[in-house]
């Protein structure tokens, strides 16, 4: 499938990507390029095909105990920016 | 001492020939001496390492200590490492230095095993060549001028380098495999499940799998006894018994039934690769092995439903990095928006960003069903064909890789050429099956690999005949010539 | 033209679990930011989810009170867009198989009768973090908590069936009364254990097609919830009325200024690219599970009123109140048992407790009133002791920490005058020290002569500092009055 300069503008901006206007052109010819070899999947016949993983039956379920203490020390050490203990952001509009 | 297996050094610190400290700062030497020529090595431990050592000495000297105690190893900067940096190969985990350790590095810490470092890798394990790394690409010791192969490039250089006896490789959709082929060393990627995913960085969830690299068959038995177990922290992980990897390494192969696709023999294989893959098949047929031909009809569809399952489970997985907790943040930003997407596409390489934008295309409304939705189904049709074929034969065979390793720059500007580097090692991945590749020949002084597929569960005979080959050949043994 | 107003709501409810869904984390409100997000509940790198047992416990316990199917097999998926609260970069929530799938609520209506309000499903899902934007911050930088991350919720949604703010606040309130009477959730609406998104949409009154719906989020209390319907209800038909459409969008509603405006979020951004979560397999609930929870689920609410109407002959309005909330109809149960005078409690109870606890901030688990104490008061209603005005001095005493009834009506010396001795002589002094009253008496008709005695009973009282039996004096003064016509 031919995707568009425009299409891939929105991909970017969905995932939070930058694509410039230099590179747009290439990035749609690589993209159209890997979409060209998904493509192939729609030759496939699958009709009534049931998804399942082979033997992973279940989900496991855990106990509702405590099993974690207080690591904010260590968990933000490498943090980008930290104000009082909150990670720190460009102010959020709702 | 470098050029031991594995087995034979537990055996030389066993029999007090060297210690652990002598046999850690041996290779410490060597890593300093030689990495600059392979680029396989990201961080190097040093301190750490020595410090491992003394206790794993210690220990030995105390009686019982477990099989890999005192024996250094490399990890894959893909696992994360308490108070070691953990780069995922990216600009993005430059800094991220994570304060608690993957279980199989867990693992192997409980058992004594000395961390040397990290091993360079494909940016996020996206890539078939290493040369998507922040760090650079990684040199083939067999030639400078050409990849590893990827994404575990930089465990199985190491390996082939003899910088390492061992490493941890991680495999989503041949990433151990195939460096393993082109690096001319062993590479076991286990049955989904078998080894925890817990704090090995997710590239594709349903798909990765850790496992373990090594010259030979016995080695990587050795390293998979240390690296399996059920954790309660990886909700994937299987709760099936774990045998001894090494326990029947020993049997003999006659009446096992191999099964050869046709469909990886098909167009696009290089000639030399092939006929170097034959003659291994032929060389089994003398230890007693019937070779059966069988069908996977549904092979040429497991590189497109890769390229769409392994993308869309990436493009979520990645969203985590968006410089607000840990990571890269873009400096000044102006807003929100900025930050997220300035952090991202400058803490991301080109690959990785690719790959999340076929994802996020694949997932996005209008696309699911024709996309992520059949995907799956063809993943169905995948696992049916190789349970199908497991019917009638005990291991599945064929080559690694189409060919031996390339130049830099060879599968230059179309990703695609790049993807099907992976052509053969993909389909088990998406069937969850165990697979390995062995060295089994040469092409133009490049190792060619072997590649052997089980059933669930079924590592212990993948071992087993890997290992009887490998009594009856030397390729294992072949080491490239600069180092010899 | 006149409209009808068609109103859904989205209730997220947070379940009670010690610890978070995916995470050994705590889930105790108030800690200090970030000290209860562990590595899972940031999205460190490698970090995986374990499912919580509890939390499945909870929402199935969930579908169970409100006659829901179970989905045996539910799946976990991921809902993908980027927001500073939401450390994975997605939710991890329930879309194509929630394990609650269609039920209903019963709501009693102002009318006195009832009305089934349909549940479309319930799925289990992660709370997202908090953000704050001034105070312990830096101006133009907001910061991130993430202590609520992965606070298991169940988002229960309901098909739009409502067709009013009362009804919706009806629905609101037996959501919460089913959710704490089973324990699955601690009710606490200041905390934002539960809250509220409301889809309203109006359309000419005996039309069939739906309007345009706006979806107002993240209300959390019934007040602003049944505002923030009428303020939108009024905005929709006034710009209809003038010509103009409703937009299809979402809106913030703020509770202290009174006023709703829409999200300034761009919503083209919201194609959320759902998929089952690789990192977690089908959650299945078996039939043994189900039978066990079922039978271990505690008298729901409608059951109980029926009860109370039943055992203690209340009215459908006070046993809806008193069977509502579990602490409170526990609290009734224990004085109506002590007392045998259910009407009493629950008058005492509704009223002047509720009416306090109410003024102090205070609720039933935490009453300066102990249910015996209470009783204690009450016993001395019913056996005459005190005066229903006297208790009710008693009854601020008993919440001061002055003791029990008893001791206090013996310490003030309250107890009522009851021995016909001393009130006959107090009536009598009364009626020889108003002779001028007691010939008005005599002279007035029949019919007013009931009203004259209003004004003896008041001195006599007044004798007697309070503690006269009403219905005694009124007795004896009768008897000596019609002496004298």
């Amino acid at each position: 499938m031919a995707i568009k300069p425009a299409e891939i503008k929105k991909l970017a901006s969905l995932s939070r990507l930058v694509v410039d206007d230099k590179t747009i052109t290439d990035v749609t010819d690589r993209l159209s390029s890997v979409l060209a070899l998904v493509d192939q999947l729609q030759s496939a016949q699958t009709e009534s095909i049931d998804v399942s993983r082979p033997f992973h039956i279940a989900q496991r379920l855990r106990e509702d105990e405590i099993t974690e203490s207080n690591k904010i020390d260590e968990l933000q050490a490498t943090a980008p920016e930290i104000y009082n203990g909150f990670f720190a952001v460009p102010k959020m509009i709702d | 001492m470098h050029n031991f297996t594995l087995a034979e050094l537990i055996n030389g610190l066993r029999s007090n020939k060297f210690s652990s400290v002598e046999l850690t700062q041996h290779f410490l030497n060597r890593i300093k001496e030689l990495n600059g020529d392979y680029n396989a090595i990201i961080t190097t431990t040093a301190s750490q390492a020595l410090e491992s050592a003394i206790s794993a000495d210690q220990r030995l000297a105390n009686g019982n200590a477990p099989e890999m105690c005192g024996i250094p190893i490399l990890h894959k900067d893909i696992f994360c490492t308490n108070g070691v940096r953990t780069s995922c190969g990216s600009k993005m985990l430059d800094n991220f230095i994570p304060p608690y350790n993957a279980t199989v590095v867990e693992n192997f810490e409980n058992d004594g095993a000395v961390m040397l470092g990290k091993t360079n890798m494909d940016e996020f394990a996206m890539g078939s060549s290493n040369e998507t790394s922040f760090y650079g690409p990684v040199h083939n010791p067999w030639a400078l001028d050409c990849v590893p192969g990827g994404s575990s490039g930089g465990s199985a250089a190491a390996i082939s380098a003899r910088l390492a006896p061992g490493a941890t490789a991680t495999d989503t959709g041949g990433s151990i495999r195939q460096p393993a082929a082109l690096c001319g060393i062993s590479g076991l990627k286990p049955t989904y499940g078998r080894v925890s995913r817990w704090g090995m960085i997710a590239f594709a969830s349903s798909l990765d799998q850790a496992g373990p690299m090594a010259r030979t068959a016995e080695d990587c038995a050795i390293l998979l006894n240390a690296m399996a177990s059920f954790d309660e922290k990886d909700s994937t992980s299987v709760n099936e018994p774990i045998p001894n990897y090494r326990s029947k390494l020993d049997n003999p192969i006659n009446g096992l039934k191999i099964g050869i696709p046709r469909e990886y023999f098909s167009e696009g294989l290089h000639s030399g690769t092939e006929q170097a893959v034959r003659n291994s098949l032929v060389e089994l047929q003398n230890l007693g092995a019937k070779l059966i031909d069988i069908k996977l009809p549904s092979s040429h569809l497991s590189v497109p439903a890769y390229y769409v399952i392994a993308p869309a489970e990436a493009s979520a997985n990645l969203s985590r990095f968006d410089g607000v907790k840990y990571g890269y943040r873009c400096k000044e930003p102006k807003d929100l928006e900025d930050l997220y997407r300035r952090s991202r596409s400058e803490g991301f390489g080109e690959e990785v960003q690719r790959r999340i934008m076929i994802g996020t295309y694949c997932l996005s409304a209008g696309y699911y069903d024709a996309y992520y939705g059949k995907a799956q189904q063809v993943r169905k049709l995948i696992q049916q064909d190789f349970s199908d074929a497991f019917k009638s034969v005990d291991l599945i065979m064929g080559p690694t890789c189409p060919s031996p390793a390339f130049k830099f720059g060879a599968k230059g500007n179309d990703p695609v050429a790049m993807y099907l580097e992976d052509i053969y090692t993909i389909a088990t991945n998406l069937a969850g099956l165990p697979g390995m590749s062995i060295p089994c020949g040469q092409v133009d002084g490049k190792p060619v690999g072997l590649q052997i597929i089980g059933n669930y569960f079924n590592e212990e005979r993948i071992l087993n005949v890997a290992h009887q080959f490998q009594q009856s050949t030397d390729w294992h043994n072949h080491m490239p010539s600069e180092l010899a | 033209m006149s409209w009808e107003t068609v109103i859904g709501l989205e209730v997220h409810v947070q379940l009670a679990t010690k610890t978070k869904i995916f995470s050994g984390s705590s889930t105790r409100f108030g800690a200090s930011p970030n000290t209860q997000a562990c590595a899972i509940d940031l999205a460190m790198p490698g970090t995986l989810p374990v499912l919580n047992k509890q939390a499945v416990n909870y929402a199935i316990m969930f579908g169970l009170a409100i006659d829901a199917e179970i989905e045996q097999k539910s799946v976990f998926e991921r809902k993908n867009y980027f927001y500073p609260d939401l450390p994975k970069g997605y939710q991890t929530t329930q879309l194509e198989k929630p394990i609650v799938g269609p039920g209903r609520v019963v709501i009693p209506l102002a009318d006195g009768t009832t009305k089934a309000i349909r549940i479309h499903h319930a799925h289990l899902e992660e709370d997202a973090g908090k953000s704050i934007h001034d105070g312990d911050i830096p101006i133009g930088v907001s910061g991130v908590d993430l202590n609520r991350a992965g606070t298991p919720l169940i988002e229960i949604v309901s098909e739009p069936d409502m067709r009013s703010s009362d009804e919706a606040v009806a629905f609101a309130k037996k959501l919460h009364s089913i959710v704490t009477s089973i324990g699955i959730c601690d009710g606490e609406m200041s905390q934002g254990s539960m809250r509220f998104d409301v889809n309203v949409s109006v359309r000419p009154s005996g039309s069939s097609a739906l309007g345009i719906r706006t979806e107002t989020k993240n209300l959390n209390s019934f007040k602003f919830m049944e505002e923030a319907i009428q303020l939108e209800v009024d905005r929709q038909i006034d710009l209809i009325e003038d010509g103009g459409k409703v937009t299809q969008e979402t809106r913030l509603y703020n509770g202290d200024t009174k006023i709703s405006k829409p999200m300034r979020s761009k919503e083209e951004a919201n194609d959320y690219r759902y998929f089952p979560c690789p990192d977690l397999l089908p959650v299945i609930v078996s039939d043994q599970t189900l039978d066990e929870l079922r039978s271990s689920l505690p008298e729901l609410p409608d059951a109980r009123k029926s009860r109370f109407t039943q055992q203690y002959l209340l009215s459908d309005y006070d046993a809806e109140i008193l069977a509502s909330d579990t602490s409170n109809a526990e609290f009734f149960e224990s004085v109506a048992e002590k007392t045998k005078n259910p009407k009493l409690a629950a008058n005492w109870v509704m009223g002047d407790l509720t009416a306090r606890l109410n003024m102090e901030n205070k609720n039933i688990s935490n009453s300066p009133v102990s249910s015996s104490q209470l009783a204690g008061l009450i016993l001395r209603i019913s056996d005459n002791t005190i005066s229903s005005k006297m208790a009710k001095q008693v009854f601020d005493a008993i919440w001061l920490g002055e003791g029990n009834a008893d001791e206090i009506i013996e310490a003030r010396g309250l107890k009522q005058l009851s021995d016909s001795g001393s009130l006959e002589k107090i009536v009598t002094e009364v009626i020889e020290a108003n002779p001028a009253m007691v010939t008005d008496y005599v002279n007035s008709d029949e019919s007013k002569r009931k009203k004259k005695m209003g004004g003896f009973m008041g001195q006599i009282m007044k004798a007697s500092r309070g503690q006269a039996n009403p219905q005694q004096v009124n007795q004896i003064l009768l008897e000596k009055l019609n002496e004298l016509i």
